[in-house]
């Protein structure tokens, strides 16, 4: 059996906060640091619930991390979590972004920010500085803001919900007027599904290939329950990154409904 | 066929093991009511396999009619998963999908993972024949009868379901297993326990199609870490007429359909076999 699938008991080496309600928690992972920019791994909280995860770095001096936004009983245990405490992790697992063009814009919606920073390392290591597109509702919640400005300088811009920072309104709004602007050959987009959907609808109007990072409950990670289903597709094993084929075979689906842990379906909410 | 519990949660994904190369496609297993199933982790990978203890998640049946539809109308065969929590939970289950254009259902009497009534009613011959027979009063499809290994004597129990008017006998659900992570010193699962399947549960499964066989008159459906062609062929001679195919799509993804389906097809034409029923319990011949 591949060590990917065994759980590993990691202790946590550095918290920090990112934001009111975002933390990042670093740990040391022999197979965390072979994965790639877009793959996630499953974190296990003993007694809350075993969640996905994107990596949101992955072999920085030797340390990988995941970026936990607040949202429920797991993430909160996680949130609180110090140095010193241990999770259980297995993975990583999925696809990953095809990094690839030479001007690709990138769109990046609250805590989805997290699987996007390791595809901005992976473009500058290539040489390329992509265009980034960093988006929260207010200038509270903007994640890796410091550290995305270093890598990208006057490429990063920042939109907002409430105005209080950069473009005033919806990133997928923004990314259309830099469209309309510039030339992009590939577009990457990750966060709150709705505004995934939106980017996509642009895209799709301009003819410009895109890649995005979808979340589904996913209980397995290996691609055998279906809970994570999406048209024909598993998101644990076939994504979770969807490019532009497979999110028009899914797009009855995409930014309309999901399967909710039971099988059923229900509306894409944010 | 996948086995019951195994990409069974929607059409799509359903279709896409059909035209992998299944000859027909199972639901995920079918109730009365709405079930989210258990906290996650629901699943360990483990060495020859998996232990999941999923809690039988699903919509409801009712919900799952026009799923069923929707398969048919692609025109997708299709075997409807079932439980109930009670013998007419069962019945009333059974009339709601056969309502739906399922063309078989499988009744399944084994999950290792719920409550006691809900789930090992296979572990009582008198049980299962009382409900096999209620769930037969309400449908005129073949009603398949899921067994697991975890009985005493498995040849009383499926010639109880016989009895109680079962089509075929599919062998066998998942075995009662568990894992502990000694770091955490805690069980992984969320439920503690779980089934065991995949290669590791092989011979067990083998065993009790081979048991079956000599007890029972219908048609017997394998199932139990079925990977290759060749595992196919050893469950077709101990009695297997039908194979169910789950946790090898985990390590072989979609296309471990055709690639037993392949093997099968070398195994009969290198032995001069023309029918797949000339191989059905050769082996009981011995």
């Amino acid at each position: 059996m591949h060590r990917t699938d065994k759980i590993r008991t990691v202790k946590i080496k550095k918290v920090n906060r990112e934001a009111i309600d975002i933390t990042t928690l670093y740990f040391e992972d022999e197979t965390v640091r072979t994965g790639e920019p877009g793959q996630y791994i499953m974190v296990w909280v003993p007694g809350d619930d075993e969640v996905p995860m994107s990596i949101s770095g992955i072999d920085e001096d030797g340390l990988s991390s995941i970026t936990v936004r607040k949202v429920g009983i797991t993430s909160e245990t996680l949130d609180a979590m110090q140095p010193g405490d241990r999770i259980g992790i297995r993975g990583p697992y999925g696809n990953s972004y095809d990094v690839i063009g030479e001007s690709p814009l990138i769109v990046a919606g609250g805590s989805g920010t997290a699987s996007l920073l390791p595809l901005v390392k992976a473009f500058k290591s290539k040489g390329v500085t992509p265009t980034f597109i960093l988006g929260g509702r207010s200038a509270d919640n903007l994640l890796f803001e410091d550290e995305l400005l270093e890598l990208l300088g006057e490429k990063l811009v920042i939109s907002t919900d409430d105005g209080s920072m950069g473009f005033n309104g919806y990133a997928s709004g923004y990314a259309a007027l830099l469209m309309d602007e510039n030339h992009y050959d590939q577009v990457y987009t990750c966060g709150p599904e709705l505004m995934m959907a939106k980017v996509f609808q642009e895209t799709e109007r301009r003819d410009i290939p895109t890649q995005a990072s979808l979340e589904r409950y996913v209980k397995c990670a290996v691609g055998i329950c279906g809970n994570c289903a999406i048209g024909p597709y598993r998101v644990c094993k076939d994504g979770p990154v969807f490019n532009t084929e497979m999110l028009r075979e899914v797009r009855e689906e995409f930014g309309i409904s999901h399967m909710d842990a039971s099988g059923k379906n229900v509306r894409v909410n944010h | 066929m996948n086995a019951a519990g195994v990409l069974g949660m929607s059409p799509a994904i359903l279709k896409r093991v059909y035209d992998s190369g299944a000859g027909a496609v199972v639901t995920k297993s079918l109730g009365p009511e709405p079930r989210k199933g258990h906290p996650n982790p629901t699943f360990i990978r483990v060495e020859g396999g998996a232990i999941n203890a999923m809690g039988l998640p699903n919509p409801g049946a009712e919900y799952f009619v026009d799923e069923i539809k929707e398969l048919k109308e692609m025109g997708v065969p299709v075997v409807a998963s079932f439980f109930g929590g009670s013998v007419q939970e069962f019945a009333d289950v059974a009339y709601t999908l056969s309502r739906a254009g399922a063309d078989a259902l499988e009744l399944n009497a084994s999950c290792p993972n719920v409550a006691k009534e809900m789930g090992m009613l296979a572990a009582d011959a008198t049980n299962i024949e009382k409900v096999t027979q209620a769930v037969k009063d309400e449908t005129k499809l073949p009603v398949f009868v899921k067994l697991s290994s975890n009985v005493t004597n498995i040849k009383s129990i499926a010639k109880a379901a016989e009895w109680g008017g079962a089509d075929a006998i599919t062998a066998v659900n998942t075995v009662k297993a568990m894992a502990i992570d000694i770091n955490m010193r805690r069980p992984i699962l969320h439920n503690v326990t779980g089934g065991l399947s995949g290669p590791a549960i092989k011979p067990i499964a083998l065993r009790c199609v081979w048991d079956i066989a000599q007890a029972v008159d219908i048609p017997i459906i394998g199932s139990g870490g079925i990977t290759t062609g060749e595992d196919a062929v050893e469950f077709m001679l101990a009695g297997a007429s039908v194979l169910e195919v789950g946790t090898a799509v985990m390590t072989h993804g979609f296309e471990v359909y055709k690639g037993i389906n392949d093997g099968i097809a070398v195994y009969m034409e290198e032995n001069g076999f023309k029918e797949v029923k000339e191989v059905v319990g050769l082996a009981q011949n011995r």
